[in-house]
């Protein structure tokens, strides 16, 4: 099975979506010659045409008000937001257009659309090009929110995403588009939206983590494990709607929960990962629940000790599961 | 001088906007339709006056919980539904557009069902509060509360239409107020950059809610937005049909031949409140309303109609008691109506799984 980077399978899906429904397009900024400022779209332009590899105005709300369209007409379009710090100007559209066409208008409209947006810390972005907005949109009926942690996940949650009749934010950790590299099939496999994915099987303490955060949780992980902490990973994959049922698995067995991500801390998605566990596993627990965050300051700083103090990473990862295990 | 002072009594818009009588002879305009046309638009036009003047009663009785009319826009509305291919064409109206709706197929049972929040209201269910339109089997798209998020969405679907090589074209609508909003703006360029077959008609009543036109824009006239997007605007007076159908027809010939987006702005007025809830007596003077009543869109139609002899004062009291007889009806059907329920549609569909023939139906 040949291995590649999250970006080349995130590629690779939107390549093969392309070529097998024509309903498909993809709409964003640079995203046409360029091939995206991360590339995720490199060639789809020269293969497909500007028809249906659109370069959009600079205006987000454009971007995916558009889509929305696009969608209600019979269309599937993917667009790209090309730093999910720039997706509130179109939080509009998509909190009030996209997510509750569906509802409000009891089932008569529905909107089949995927915002993708490069989203995370850790790459010197600063304060503009680091956010985590996943708990903005983890709150929003009618939307789904998915993030991929690996390639193959990557390639066969954007198919889901694609083909999934609802609005779906799918949000890439951009640290790992070329950090993180693994297995991926060639040609047609889905994942399907919902279910979380145990990545690392453990019996002392459950660690929770999705995009890039799970795989620092993972290397975290085998460093504790040279010292006999056995950990249980959970891959989030899909944050809303979450799968209750695996993450609830998890920590009864293991009576430890430890919540990784590099958002805030207050508000951010831990918390109400912390809310399921603490209202249906209260009694198989053992220990607090515990998150590892970001700090409450507005968003990821540039200089580079400061990214750093804010950016959760393996070694504080390791940590908080070893002060968890103590207790 | 600011728009509300300078209008219509301004050279130039005088001349836009009708005085008087008709003339003597019928203008070619007016010759362009058959009688059973101009019949069918007085038709929706009382209706739609008299649907509107039921629900105001039905509010200050305490039976319903929300009016917002279309009262006074009603000549424009009908220019706009007889302007374009209706069930063909694609419409994402906004609040104000009652008449434009029952022309295009609701009924008046249906929009009762929608004051009354009652089961089997087309919109959403009794979801959404009344006048929040949405009509599938008509092309017309679902529409929320926040003002221009449709002009994006009109645009897409457009863009959408143009990528499929169909030959519709979409007609989206908007208060002037709105159109201070970046949405009106990102949605519109959209629609200029790739020539999208899409009429955009601002229904300028002056007033977005209580604020007039010179706190909204430095502009006299909304179609003068349309300069900077490289687009025609077009000033016609919305109190009057003909001005509106041909402002449709020479829009919606060039959207639907690909030679792209249009920018019309109707000048109207709002003789009522903005809603149930708003007392216009704080922000505007009796003397301005009255002025503007003089000017109404159904008495100056059914006065042209009449002195033309397309409409008879036989068939006038004809069409009167027919539009009384079914707002009547409208009203104790949907009195008689089931609510919805919490457990049924309360819960959803916040997805479309929950729907049936939602998902990929064209695999």
């Amino acid at each position: 099975m040949p291995e590649m980077t999250l970006i080349d399978a995130i590629r690779q899906a939107m390549d093969e979506e392309l070529a097998r429904d024509a309903r498909v397009f993809i709409v964003g900024e640079d995203v046409g010659a360029r091939g995206g400022v991360f590339r995720a779209t490199l060639g789809l332009y020269a293969k497909y045409g500007a028809q249906r590899v659109v370069d959009s105005p600079l205006a987000e709300i454009g971007i995916v008000g558009v889509s929305i369209g696009a969608a209600l007409y019979g269309l599937r379009p993917i667009c790209e937001i090309q730093f999910a710090d720039f997706i509130h100007p179109a939080f509009n559209q998509i909190v009030n257009e996209a997510a509750k066409m569906c509802y409000r208008s009891g089932g008569e409209w529905t909107v089949p659309l995927v915002i993708r947006a490069p989203y995370g810390g850790g790459i010197s972005g600063g304060l503009y090009h680091s956010q985590s907005v996943e708990a903005l949109f983890s709150h929003v009926p009618g939307l789904k929110v998915v993030i991929p942690s690996s390639p193959y996940d990557a390639k066969g949650l954007l198919k889901s995403a694609v083909r999934d009749p609802n609005p779906v934010l799918f949000l890439e950790p951009k640290k790992g588009y070329r950090l993180i590299r693994g297995e991926v099939p060639e040609g047609e496999y889905v994942v399907p939206i919902g279910p979380a994915r145990i990545s690392r099987p453990g019996t002392d303490l459950t660690a929770l983590a999705y995009g890039m955060m799970h795989s620092y949780t993972l290397q975290a992980a085998e460093t504790v494990a040279t010292e006999g902490l056995q950990v249980e990973v959970v891959d989030l994959r899909t944050l809303y709607p979450v799968d209750k049922a695996t993450l609830l698995q998890s920590v009864r067995k293991t009576g430890k929960a430890l919540i990784v991500y590099e958002d805030n801390l207050t508000g951010g998605y831990g918390a109400e990962v912390a809310a399921i566990l603490a209202d249906e596993a209260f009694t198989d627990l053992d220990a607090p629940i515990k998150r590892l965050a970001g700090p409450d300051v507005p968003a990821v700083p540039f200089s580079a000790p400061l990214q750093d103090w804010f950016m959760p990473n393996p070694e504080k990862i390791a940590q908080a599961m070893r002060d968890l295990a103590a207790f | 001088m600011s728009p509300k002072e300078s209008w219509p009594q301004d050279g130039q818009r005088a001349a836009q906007l009708k005085e008087g009588p008709p003339g003597p002879e019928p203008t070619p305009l007016e010759q362009a339709w058959a009688p059973s046309q101009l019949l069918e638009m007085f038709w929706y036009l009382l209706l739609s006056r008299r649907v509107d003047e039921r629900a105001w009663i039905l509010h200050r009785q305490g039976k319903i919980a929300f009016h917002i009319s279309g009262m006074g826009h009603e000549a424009t509305h009908i220019g706009m539904a007889f302007g374009i291919q209706r069930g063909y064409d694609w419409v994402i109206p906004y609040y104000r557009d009652l008449a434009l709706m029952l022309a295009l197929g609701l009924t008046p049972r249906e929009f009762m069902l929608s004051l009354y929040g009652r089961r089997g209201e087309p919109s959403s269910g009794a979801r959404q509060m009344p006048s929040h339109f949405g009509l599938r089997r008509a092309n017309v798209v679902s529409t929320s509360a926040p003002v221009a998020t449709q002009i994006p969405q009109a645009a897409g679907v457009a863009f959408a239409m143009k990528l499929k090589g169909d030959e519709r074209i979409v007609l989206t609508t908007i208060g002037e107020g709105a159109t201070s909003q970046g949405e009106w703006y990102e949605g519109m360029n959209w629609a200029a950059v790739h020539k999208l077959p899409l009429v955009c008609v601002v229904e300028n009543n002056i007033y977005a809610i209580s604020v007039p036109q010179d706190k909204q824009m430095a502009l006299l006239d909304v179609a003068d937005r349309a300069k900077g997007l490289g687009i025609p605007g077009r000033v016609v007076d919305g109190n009057d049909v003909f001005s509106v159908l041909e402002a449709m027809k020479q829009a919606v010939d060039r959207a639907r031949r690909g030679g792209g987006p249009t920018l019309i702005e109707a000048k109207t007025y709002r003789p009522v409140p903005h809603s149930s809830d708003d007392d216009d007596r704080s922000y505007r003077s009796r003397e301005e309303v009255e002025k503007w009543k003089k000017r109404d869109p159904l008495n100056s139609f059914q006065t042209l109609l009449l002195q033309r002899g397309t409409l008879t004062s036989e068939a006038l009291a004809e069409f009167e008691s027919r539009a009384k007889a079914q707002v009547e009806e409208a009203v104790s059907f949907a009195e008689q109506a089931p609510y919805p329920e919490p457990m049924k549609e309360g819960c959803g569909p916040v997805y479309a799984e929950e729907i049936r023939h939602a998902g990929d139906d064209a695999d």
